[in-house]
């Protein structure tokens, strides 16, 4: 039977280390709602998401109370919005009336955020795919909860810098649309390579053509159980260290694992996966680079960080496969930038810089992660970051994504606000070299070869 | 009808006369039974750990819980009751 420590240990997690499941995501396929008249198209759509999706809050509020784990989020993903609008839409402001439909769907089941306003071109854009890229700065604009991402490369097709070019230029238009709001547009918008098809994690989650009619996806967090676990084992060897994150790992994802089968026989969909990731807050004791520090690095940052980051990662899915039935999503640490106290500090002090961010994406997902820059930065610098990012990710096989924020009007040395889980964060600075020559080239970059890995 | 009825309470707070009589006099008066007991003081604060079956209690689990943490309240101590899957998972495999 469970013993009086186990149960305390349990507690404590939810207690005083921040352990909670970060979302319960149903993925929703819409293509069953596809028509060719848009009025039919959107009623088509709010009625299958506010039917599949009617009691997600209320039995996430029940599993809560049954186990005392707080369910931070309550999310819907739909099929990529290019798929399902392509024979109805002519335009971008066709396109933006799907945003403003999933946006009233997703108030009226109570959740906080639907992601899918999508497009996969890898290889090549239709002109639907074009139109609702087009519509994204729009879009972001007049809704409140719609997520946005475009899947630019993969590993299997090669990079379309065509799409990449054209995204430097939506995530500038998007910050400029919401600049009232310090361009908080851009936190709702992530560009992929080798996006997954069942992430539950917002902004990048979207319901694969893949996918089952509807499925649930859970994410679990908790950065500071890890953080706690390792207080207990400084300066063991590294044996230790990563015994006590596979086995912390283990445990955090059983609970994600417990909840996930709840709500599957609650609502009647099917368990889809468990998201291994360690997904931080800005709140105190909640970081990833709380981690670091905790691992023996001054800060974030620090010579060392890309092989601590390597090393955890790896033993939160040794410990996390395990515990699940099925894993999928981006299933690894995140290392978003504003919503991290620790990364905050971290570039605060100067310890973190946009390019060590870019090398410790090679070894963790997802990739360079809310990162406030200046304003006035050029989309065609912001089409090279991508590239870039996009390129890791190709290369070594991984899911990589940029999710940049240009704050209009605001520069290095002034920090911007965005409020609750998305956290505020400190303008970055970027490289200021030009890339126009090379990213005003037409076409795409070749997939690449599978073998002679060096 | 629930599947599984096992539920842990946990009770912590500081020490006083009569915190397991007030517990189980309620849960007594409900119809669960209390498998399991144990307590310890942990630097003057009271912990204690109950396992309870609930199959033959009609009072629906969330009821439970408010009145519990209401019985809490009253004695000033810090009383969870929680479904005891979540333990199960965590701790065994």
């Amino acid at each position: 039977m469970i013993n009086i420590f186990e149960v305390n240990e349990t507690n404590k997690m939810v207690e005083k280390e921040n352990f909670d499941v970060r979302t319960i995501t149903i993925g929703i396929s819409l293509l069953d709602c596809i028509d060719s008249d848009l009025d039919r198209l959107n009623e088509k759509i709010y009625n299958k998401i506010t039917t599949v999706a009617k009691d997600l809050v209320k039995v996430g509020k029940e599993i809560e109370r049954d186990y005392l784990i707080p369910i931070v989020n309550k999310r819907i993903s739909v099929t990529p919005i290019a798929l399902v609008g392509g024979a109805a839409c002519k335009s971008p402001e066709d396109f933006v009336t799907i945003a403003k439909t999933l946006d009233s769907a997703a108030k009226t089941v109570g959740i906080n955020f639907i992601g899918g306003y999508s497009a996969l071109v890898s290889k090549g854009m239709t002109a639907a795919d074009e139109l609702l890229i087009r519509s994204i700065p729009q879009a972001l604009a007049s809704t409140d909860f719609v997520c946005s991402s475009i899947n630019v490369g993969s590993t299997k097709t090669g990079i379309n810098m065509d799409a990449v070019r054209l995204m430097g230029q939506i995530v500038k238009e998007t910050a400029e649309a919401t600049k009232e709001k310090d361009s908080l547009g851009c936190a709702k918008l992530v560009v992929f390579c080798n996006a997954p098809d069942d992430n539950p994690f917002m902004a990048g989650a979207f319901h694969g053509v893949t996918e089952a009619d509807a499925i649930i996806n859970v994410g679990v967090s908790g950065p500071g159980v890890v953080k706690t676990a390792l207080e207990q084992v400084r300066g063991e060897s590294f044996e230790v260290l990563c015994e006590t994150i596979k086995k912390t790992a283990f445990k955090i994802t059983r609970v994600g694992q417990l909840v996930a089968k709840t709500a599957s026989e609650k609502l009647g969909i099917p368990f889809g996966i468990i998201d291994l990731s360690l997904a931080p807050t800005p709140a105190i004791g909640d970081s990833v680079a709380g981690i670091f520090e905790e691992m023996g690095l001054e800060r974030a940052g620090a010579p060392g960080t890309t092989a601590a980051l390597a090393l955890l990662n790896d033993q939160v899915k040794k410990g996390g496969i395990m515990a699940s039935s099925y894993v999928g999503g981006l299933s690894g640490a995140f290392i978003p930038v504003s919503e991290d106290q620790g990364m905050i500090d971290a570039v605060v002090d100067g310890a973190l810089t946009l390019e060590k961010l870019e090398a410790m994406t090679c070894v963790c997902s997802v990739g360079l992660d809310m990162i406030a820059i200046p304003g006035r930065t050029k989309a065609e610098t912001i089409s090279g970051i991508i590239a870039d990012e996009m390129a890791i990710g190709m290369i070594n096989q991984k899911t990589t994504a940029v999710r940049l924020i240009p704050v209009i009007g605001k520069d290095v040395g002034e920090t911007v606000e965005f409020g609750g889980l998305l956290g505020y964060a400190p303008i970055m600075p970027v490289n200021e070299f030009s890339c126009d020559d090379f990213v005003n080239r037409q076409g795409r970059i070749p997939a690449p070869i599978h073998s002679f890995k060096n | 009808m629930e599947t599984k009825s096992r539920a842990i309470i946990t009770v912590v707070g500081k020490d006083t006369v009569g915190i397991i009589a007030k517990v189980c006099t309620y849960l007594a008066k409900n119809h669960v039974n209390v498998l399991d007991i144990s307590q310890t003081i942990v630097s003057g604060f009271f912990n204690m750990m109950m396992i309870v079956d609930l199959n033959a209690s009609d009072k629906p689990f969330d009821e439970l819980q408010k009145e519990l943490t209401q019985i809490g309240e009253e004695i000033g101590v810090d009383i969870k009751c929680q479904k005891e899957e979540i333990f199960e998972m965590m701790h065994r495999i």
